[in-house]
């Protein structure tokens, strides 16, 4: 079965990947590693996950204005997440795939979701990202490659 | 893309102010749509904080700007960089950082940047004046410009600070327009001693405490001593802004948009109204430290943010007072005071410096301890005068941290023990 939910394109990019939910919100910097891709905030609910490759779902971006730094080094090292759905804008990781883009011609796309859309998402839902900010979600098929 | 722009921005974005621009205002713009942002606004001065954190990717973002040939196109100083420029090799840096970090203040330095190299721009050049409109990084002196200066500045971080610098321009929102510095919440001291409030480590505590209250909202602070001063102050911003965002606040008969009540919350209601009392800052003030009192001490770390030359005239009187009772620094004991080039050269004019060095007082320029690596890997505990230095070294430096006042520091160096006897550590 496939929904499909109509978010705001904070950058725009396509994706896609299996969601890795979290309820709290997250600093980058501190909170995700730039080499590997874990969450190193042991104080975090998603602790020792591995973003890489995930579409990163959390409320919102928390704390220093370095985590656009470590969003960019995360992208360059080839760690970062898929993509990335937020409830509330977050200038400073927008920032930081902004930068990424026009340094790297890489970028993570992120998308803000309206509240309902937002906590209709599961862990490990297949995600697909298109560059108007369309999330469809797929919880039926859930490829092996993921 | 639903930003307006003026002639001159498209001028940028087409590329005909040269690459660079082209880049910086690409950046710009894009930000602007993510804001939400009508139209784009000039700014008149810009303040530098991605130079102050070593990345191979915030290296090469400086040098690639170099190479397509960026300019500042307004006044531009320097937060702390990543390395004493002159005196690194005192503190234990390897040559691998250093020449990277060299690098890095060398494409700084390329675009045009003033190198002021401190996290305390408005103690030291180039302040700028009540409501001006400015892009300013680093979150105390944010926080300091906005709040005690009343010049306007959103939160500029890493990256979108020298975008700003090179085009002038930045989205027109936020904190750079008036209705949105209104104050939000009341903070009211009640019943705070006033010998408490003379202590310089109380600005450090209600700052910690007020970052902790406040949440996103701008908060206003009733009861504070008409005559603090400038370190007073800039010890609070740095607090504040560490425990919290905090970018803005206002304090009644102090602060240049709040004379009244009324002007600091522009005739609204605050949303809420919370009571400071000596209890909350003696909890506050325990959050702080890490460490036990009678611990052993290694490091004492001072000027978080930089030192200024009345905090080098306080250090000063409390060092001679300890040397002419037969007192000495402890062996065990390494005491650091970082600072900017512009105070370091005001106490080479005073007879200050044969005291503080006399008695074993390493001072450090243009960076600090969270920048470069001049910690050493065994050191356990250290003490701080700073909220923000307090708040930050646990996870950091990985050591644990006793807050105290300069007084105490200067002791518990003598004694190599931490100890904190003031009234705002008793537990209520």
């Amino acid at each position: 079965m496939e929904k499909i939910l109509t978010g705001k394109p904070i950058v725009a990019g396509s994706a896609q990947g299996a969601a890795l939910v979290s309820k709290e919100p997250i600093s980058f910097w501190g909170g995700v590693c730039p080499r590997t891709g874990e969450i190193i905030d042991r104080r975090h609910e998603l602790s020792r996950a591995i973003v890489t490759g995930r579409v990163f779902v959390f409320p919102k971006g928390r704390g220093s204005s370095t985590s656009s730094a470590t969003l960019m080094e995360s992208i360059a090292s080839g760690v970062a997440p898929a993509a990335i759905i937020n409830l509330k804008v977050d200038p400073i990781l927008a920032l930081g795939s902004i930068v990424s883009d026009e340094l790297y011609h890489k970028a993570v796309p992120i998308v803000v979701l309206k509240e309902k859309d937002f906590f209709s998402i599961k862990e490990n839902d297949h995600l697909t990202i298109e560059p108007d900010g369309t999330v469809k979600i797929n919880t039926d098929q859930y490829p092996c490659s993921q | 893309m639903s930003v307006k722009l003026s002639q001159t921005d498209e001028q940028m974005l087409n590329g005909q102010k040269g690459p660079a621009a082209q880049m910086a205002m690409r950046i710009m713009v894009r930000m602007a749509d993510v804001v939400d942002a009508p139209e784009m606004m000039d700014v008149s001065q810009a303040h530098i904080d991605g130079c102050g954190l070593l990345s191979d990717t915030g290296l090469e973002f400086a040098e690639t700007l170099v190479a397509k040939g960026a300019k500042v196109s307004i006044p531009t100083t320097l937060n702390m960089g990543p390395l004493d420029l002159q005196n690194w090799r005192q503190f234990g840096v390897s040559e691998d950082f250093a020449a990277k970090a060299i690098r890095q203040a060398k494409a700084y330095t390329d675009m045009g940047c003033i190198p002021t190299w401190t996290c305390a721009p408005y103690q030291s050049y180039l302040t700028p004046a009540f409501g001006r409109q400015i892009a300013w990084g680093e979150s105390n002196a944010i926080c300091y410009a906005n709040s005690v200066l009343g010049a306007r500045t959103n939160r500029y971080g890493d990256f979108i600070d020298i975008c700003a610098a090179i085009t002038g321009r930045v989205p027109k929102c936020g904190l750079h327009l008036k209705q949105n510095r209104k104050g939000q919440i009341l903070l009211r001291l009640v019943d705070i001693n006033p010998a408490v409030m003379q202590s310089n480590a109380f600005f450090a505590v209600l700052g910690h405490l007020t970052g902790s209250l406040s949440d996103d909202k701008i908060p206003v602070i009733e009861g504070l001593p008409m005559k603090a001063s400038s370190d007073q102050l800039k010890a609070f911003c740095a607090a504040a802004a560490s425990s919290g965002a905090i970018a803005l606040f206002h304090a009644i008969g102090i602060t240049p948009e709040a004379n009244t009540l009324e002007e600091a919350f522009q005739g609204e209601q605050p949303q809420r109204t919370i009571d400071i009392h000596l209890s909350d800052l003696q909890k506050a003030a325990s959050e702080l430290s890490t460490a036990q009192e009678g611990i052993n001490l290694d490091l004492v770390i001072l000027g978080c943010p930089h030192f200024s030359f009345d905090e080098f005239r306080e250090l000063t009187e409390l060092i001679r007072a300890q040397t002419e009772a037969g007192q000495t620094l402890h062996p065990n004991v390494r005491f650091i005071v970082i600072t900017s080039q512009t105070s370091y050269s005001l106490l080479q004019r005073s007879d200050f410096i044969d005291v503080l060095t006399d008695f074993g007082v390493e001072i450090t320029l243009d960076t600090c301890m969270f920048h470069t690596p001049m910690v050493s890997k065994d050191t356990k505990v250290i003490m701080t005068n700073s909220g923000k230095c307090a708040y930050y070294a646990p996870g950091e430096l990985a050591v644990q941290v006793a807050f105290a006042n300069m007084a105490e520091c200067v002791d518990s160096a003598v004694n190599g023990l931490v100890c904190q006897k003031e009234a705002l550590w008793k537990k209520s």
